[in-house]
């Protein structure tokens, strides 16, 4: 085996937020190379500079002993004979197989294709690889899995030397993994690198030679799979550098109402949640980014009509069709994506903050502009906003002062339960920490949080009680006293359950461990 | 370590020295300037341009116009489009010829309205419950009331005799035409219901961000589907001024005229992405592309050069809006 690839001191920052720094990686030729870390790790921004999406801020790409620099995914292929294989699907879904697989690689004359040769070529790849795809069947009609085959036979049509996947394997079932496992494999002895980046550990100790961890950007060590446990990987991905200061816990009385409380809740990837929030608790939900934390959410607010389930607010069972239904029986939605699900970005802070409540602003339809004006003002105060008028446009402000607009939408007139998703995405430190504020006090004030966060060491740090969820499930609930990262950790990726079980795809029951 | 090239590449706006904050500033009163500047080239140059019977031909010339831009500008800053426009103002005037000897003018101008709001709000269904992108369910639709309107007349002009149809098309208040009148007041109220009610925020919540309004508790389909009715109302109410100047009804009276409408809406500045806009921008759209034609009578210019003209100023004017929108 040889050394093929060095992303050497690779650093890479997005608008303030480290993604990485100093990472060194080496890939050999005929080896797989396995990529572990949390949710935000760098995992995948690594990955994307080797194949050439964004360039590094510092560091450099060295191929068989020489630097190169790609300005772009076509420049790695063309250049480096790199290629992607990442968590959306790249294919046309409108063209075939044989079309999809081939793209870019046509042959012909003055223009003009000549498929019987593509023919010849594409079942010589089927032959060699043991995929059954037809070459004719339109891409967009498959299943996914069939896709990602897709993709694969594209890598080898361009003959990569080194395959970057970027967790593949999230939206195929045990037996189609399986099946891509032996592709991978059969990748390796060809002679070709594979970076092998996912959230499953013992997919990856099956497969891979070499395993590196990531935390918070930084590499933690790279070493043999042979040596590693899927506990001692989330023992190596657990334990952040930063660290932040959380206000004071105020653990609600256990005598404390319940206000909100879902039974048995069914939607696309959740799967019978049940929970229940008191006055004043602040609930972590906690658990891998797809494991449907966010759809909870969206059930419970009414965004999609949810399949089965009933919830409860203050005790009286409400039925919930569309976000009115849930803002009139008291609960708030901060949504994940401030940009996408939550403000006017060209309008004003005033017309956002007062949208919620326009019409306790209005007389006979009108708006009065005082009134509205005063109570934004006053509110906007509560939460501090830092900007120069109420006029200003949402799109001029800081993330973090957007992020608190977002608030200061449902504050108005406060809410018995407020969900809050993601409620510090890329804000800084300083906006992060009186976010935090923000919330202990609502919850003091005897407000029900329900907490959901990619980020583990908001969760531990802010909530009473932390649910964890692992493929649409509620698999573990811990006091927030006496949780931590690790145990949490080991709950969201199974890694239990893993050490424990032989077969593949056992149910995950509910562990409770607290 | 070595160097790595981090290239941010310099668009050609930056290379200009121009900023998004610059560029939106002009967005925001290219029509102002535009308008003022050729108002005052024309009063310059043309003698009889400055004249009261000029101007005010100038404007009863815009009126029919001018209303149903106004229409169009709301369904614009609900995030939609609605190019039936032209075949609502056709079949409205059609409905209201042909009811008149039966219902009086009065009655049937009335139904020729309600004819409108009813196919504006068809438009809304479609878009809203039906989902289809407003730009093809509203071709559609105005392929199925444009031929409406020819089943009903059979390709026949519809002549109506009655004086009392012409008044609201012929007669003038303080020298002013009727249907300038109604293009005032029909701009003051939409200006009122955009800017001051409830509603008027709904609709510009929803066409700024869909998802977020929705996610407030806004009912999203029903304030589209409001904002169609209005353009169909706006449509219809052009489409009579028109049918009771000429004492006509004609099927395809309307046929093309929706893309000066959007023309005009979109020289004023209102964005065609939604969320933003306002009605005294569309009246400066209609009125400076009245303006154009008007110029080119005056001074003598041959009149196969407005087209070229007109498309630029779209052009430039779209170009601003997108340009403005993109991140330095």
């Amino acid at each position: 085996m040889t050394d093929f690839l060095v992303a050497r001191g690779i650093t890479k920052n997005f608008g303030g937020v480290q993604a990485l720094r100093d990472v060194t990686v080496t890939l050999t030729r005929g080896a797989i190379h396995g990529l572990v870390g949390e949710n935000g790790a760098g995992k995948s921004t690594l990955g994307k500079i080797i194949a050439g999406f964004f360039p590094p801020d510092g560091g450099a790409i060295v191929i068989d002993g020489q630097e190169v620099r790609f300005r772009s995914t076509r420049d790695a292929l063309l250049q480096g004979r790199i290629t992607i294989v990442g968590q959306e699907r790249a294919v046309i879904p409108q063209l075939s197989v044989l079309e999809n697989v081939f793209l870019g690689r046509e042959e012909g004359a003055a223009g003009m294709l000549r498929s019987g040769s593509l023919s010849a070529r594409y079942t010589e790849l089927i032959t060699r690889t043991g995929f059954s795809l037809p070459a004719d069947a339109r891409v967009g009609g498959l299943r996914v899995s069939e896709q990602l085959q897709v993709e694969i036979l594209r890598a080898l049509v361009r003959d990569a030397r080194l395959i970057i996947m970027d967790e593949v394997t999230a939206a195929l079932t045990a037996d189609e993994a399986s099946r891509l496992f032996d592709v991978v494999r059969s990748l390796k002895e060809e002679g070709r690198a594979v970076l092998y980046i996912t959230h499953f550990l013992e997919e990856v100790i099956a497969l891979s030679d070499v395993i590196t961890v990531l935390r918070d950007g930084s590499l933690v060590r790279t070493g043999p799979a042979s040596a590693e446990t899927p506990r001692s990987l989330v023992a190596s991905m657990v334990g952040r550098t930063i660290e932040l200061s959380f206000p004071q816990k105020h653990v609600p009385p256990t005598e404390a109402p319940i206000l909100l409380s879902v039974r048995g809740l069914h939607q696309k990837n959740v799967n019978d949640v049940s929970f229940d929030v008191r006055a004043g608790e602040i609930v972590g939900l906690a658990g891998l980014i797809g494991s449907g934390r966010s759809e909870v959410a969206s059930a419970v607010f009414g965004v999609d009509r949810r399949l089965a389930g009933t919830v409860t607010v203050e005790g009286r069972e409400v039925e919930i069709r569309r976000p009115r239904d849930a803002i009139n029986a008291g609960i708030a939605l901060l949504p994940e994506s401030r940009k996408e699900q939550g403000l006017l970005m060209r309008q004003s802070i005033t017309q956002n903050v007062s949208l919620v409540h326009l019409r306790e602003f209005a007389a006979a339809t009108f708006v009065r502009p005082k009134q509205e004006r005063a109570a934004v003002e006053r509110i906007i105060a509560t939460v501090d906003v830092r900007a120069p008028g109420v006029n200003t446009t949402v799109e001029d402000l800081s993330g973090g002062n957007q992020q608190k607009v977002l608030f200061a939408k449902w504050l108005f007139r406060p809410p018995r339960v407020l969900i809050a998703d993601e409620p510090t995405r890329g804000v800084d430190v300083g906006a992060k920490h009186a976010i935090y504020e923000l919330i202990a006090r609502l919850a003091e004030e005897g407000m029900g949080v329900l907490l959901i966060s990619s980020e583990l060491e908001e969760v531990l740090g802010l909530a009473h009680r932390i649910l964890v969820m692992r493929l649409g499930r509620i698999v573990a609930e811990f006091d927030g006293e006496t949780a931590t990262d690790d145990l949490v950790m080991r709950a969201a990726f199974a890694a239990d359950q893993y050490d424990a079980r032989h077969d593949g795809d056992a149910p995950v029951g509910a562990a409770s461990i607290s | 370590m070595n160097t790595v090239d981090v290239t941010s590449a310099s668009k050609w706006w930056q290379v200009l020295g121009l900023r998004r904050a610059r560029l939106s500033l002009a967005r925001e009163y290219a029509i102002v300037i535009t308008f003022v500047a050729l108002f005052a080239t024309l009063s310059l140059t043309s003698a009889p341009f400055l004249s009261k019977t000029n101007l005010l031909n100038v404007l009863d010339q815009s009126c029919a116009f001018g209303i149903i831009a106004a229409g169009e500008t709301v369904v614009f800053i609900s995030g939609g489009f609605d190019l039936s426009v032209g075949a609502v103002f056709g079949l409205a005037g059609v409905v209201a010829a042909m009811l008149e000897p039966h219902l009086g003018p009065a009655a049937a101008l009335a139904v020729g309205l309600l004819t409108g709001l009813g196919a504006g709000i068809t438009n809304g269904f479609l878009v809203t419950i039906g989902r289809i992108n407003s730009f093809m369910a509203t071709i559609g639709s105005g392929f199925v009331l444009g031929g409406f309107a020819l089943v009903l007349t059979k390709g026949y002009l519809i002549t109506v005799t009655s004086p009392s149809y012409a008044i609201l098309g012929r007669n003038r208040l303080f020298s002013v035409s009727y249907g300038t009148w109604s293009w005032l007041v029909f701009s003051v109220l939409l200006t009122v219901l955009l800017k001051a009610t409830v509603f008027g925020r709904y609709v510009f919540a929803a066409g700024g961000n869909e998802l977020a309004a929705r996610l407030s508790g806004l009912r999203v389909n029903l304030i589209r589907t409001a904002a169609f009715g209005i353009s169909g109302l706006a449509a219809a109410f052009g489409g009579i001024i028109l049918s009771s100047r000429v004492q006509t009804g004609q099927a395809d009276s309307g046929t093309g005229i929706e893309l000066t409408i959007i023309a005009a809406v979109v020289i004023g500045g209102t964005s065609i992405f939604g969320g933003e806009g306002a009605i005294w921008r569309t009246v400066l759209g209609v009125l400076l592309l009245t303006l154009i034609g008007n110029g080119f009578n005056l001074l003598n210019v041959n009149p196969i050069y407005q087209q070229i003209i007109q498309g630029l100023i779209i052009l430039f004017a779209v170009g601003l809006d997108a340009w403005s929108r993109m991140t330095s």
